[in-house]
């Protein structure tokens, strides 16, 4: 034993320091290889596969805990843990539907911060509550009412246009009509030229009418109208709509020419109601 | 006595397997920054006992196979246990007749090395690491280091023996 012992001497280990400094080497070259460049993925995948087996076998008591834990779980914490996730999934679920109306609230209310650059004078947003729409009445019920300083005749707006005007003021609710109530008249100007007119609404909610204009008027399709003011109603400068067609039939006395309201009628969900200075002139005129 | 040698390696063999699935073993967070370097302590004891058959080329691969286990630098622990097993080798006659005691200390110093070239290179590769995953090992790994070397000095006899 002694004998063999001392044929076991380090020195007889043969090349003990070449090896252990050629493997340090390799060492510091593989970890460069691997660090900078990513070169060894091949390699770590096989012995990464190697390994699996042991990583399996190390894994299953964790596993088996867990599993015996899962089975052992009585019936009644189940139902309990179950309820509980159900209702968690439901609030999550409303959560996120809350989320989208958010999302696309929040988009129109910013379109409507830009449009509120250029209203000159105080607006209230203000929610639709109801429509009552049928070809021949345009109205929609507001969630603001006298309490809320809403007056008769007061002008409404969207982020994109006019939209209408207060006819009936409760103390919570008010009821407006639409630009495109067949009742309905907006005096106008062309942006272009300033050339004044009066807009009908026709029933449709996409169109609207311009009957009295001659048929020599400078009016072409794409032409901007604008509130003029002049009925007292509407500050002046609003977009109201596009022109989209203009026929000029020579032996009548008028052209036939229709106009696209800019603000979507069918489509708002929030509008601007406009404080006037002149609001007693505005109430008279509806 | 060569058709026997497999046979004699296998307790060897098996004390090695355990403590690389100790390494890679799932703990919870709190406790994993205390595991003890088992794979350095069993080489560190085996490359103490038979450093012919357990030398620096066994303890390179095992650290590349620790490597890929643990997601770590590819070499990295192969260094760091190449290193250390060098160095017992170097001095396992000395620490043979070491009382415990004094073996336990070498010890210390050898997983002190072992996690300072751990250390070490994942700061030159930019790797960051709270102090606590490198010290913590050093310690329960020397706590652990008499336990493990009694349990495997009964299994020394036999390899040795067999010789």
């Amino acid at each position: 034993m002694v004998s063999s012992q001392s044929n076991r001497n380090p020195a007889r280990i043969p090349a003990l320091g070449f090896r252990a400094l050629a493997l340090v080497v390799l060492s510091i070259l593989l970890m460069w290889l691997d660090h900078r460049e990513n070169h060894l993925d091949a390699v770590r995948r096989a012995i990464g596969a190697a390994v699996y087996p042991i990583q399996i076998i190390v894994d299953a008591p964790a596993r088996l805990w867990g599993w015996t834990r899962e089975v052992t779980t009585s019936k009644n914490d189940l139902q309990l843990e179950n309820s509980r996730l159900r209702t968690e999934a439901l609030i999550t679920r409303g959560r996120t539907q809350e989320l989208a109306a958010l999302k696309a609230e929040n988009d129109r209310l910013r379109a409507m911060l830009d449009a509120r650059e250029q209203v000159r004078g105080e607006v209230r947003v203000a929610e639709i509550m109801a429509v009552d729409a049928n070809p021949y009445r345009h109205n929609i019920v507001l969630g603001v009412g006298s309490s809320d300083g809403v007056y008769d005749g007061q002008a409404i707006v969207d982020a994109s246009g006019v939209v209408g005007q207060v006819i009936e003021t409760g103390f919570t609710t008010s009821q407006a009509i639409l630009i495109s109530d067949p009742d309905h008249t907006l005096p106008v100007v062309v942006n272009r030229n300033g050339l004044r007119t009066v807009v009908f609404g026709t029933g449709q909610y996409n169109r609207l009418d311009l009957p009295f204009l001659a048929n020599n008027a400078d009016i072409q399709p794409g032409d901007l109208l604008v509130t003029s003011g002049l009925g007292g109603t509407f500050p002046s400068g609003y977009p109201v709509a596009v022109v989209e067609t203009v026929t000029r039939i020579p032996q009548e006395p008028f052209a036939d020419v229709t106009a696209v309201p800019a603000a979507a009628l069918d489509q708002v969900r929030e509008v601007m109601l406009i404080y006037t200075s002149n609001r007693e002139d505005g109430a008279a005129d509806e | 006595m060569s058709s026997s040698r497999p046979l004699r390696n296998m307790p060897v063999l098996i004390t090695i397997l355990v403590a690389f699935m100790l390494m890679i073993m799932p703990l919870p967070d709190a406790v994993a920054s205390f595991r003890p370097d088992w794979l350095a302590l069993v080489l560190i004891f085996w490359a103490m006992s038979v450093p012919r058959s357990y030398s620096v080329g066994v303890a390179w691969l095992l650290g590349i196979v620790l490597d890929v286990a643990q997601g770590t630098m590819l070499g990295q622990h192969a260094l760091a246990l190449c290193v250390i097993v060098y160095i017992t080798i170097k001095f396992h006659l000395l620490m043979r007749v070491f009382p415990l005691s004094q073996l336990t200390a070498t010890v210390f110093a050898l997983l002190a090395l072992y996690q300072f070239l751990l250390f070490w290179i994942n700061g030159v590769a930019g790797v960051s690491a709270p102090a606590v995953d490198y010290w913590g090992p050093v310690v329960t790994g020397t706590f652990i280091w008499p336990i493990v070397s009694i349990f495997l000095s009964g299994m020394r006899y036999r390899v040795q023996m067999g010789r």
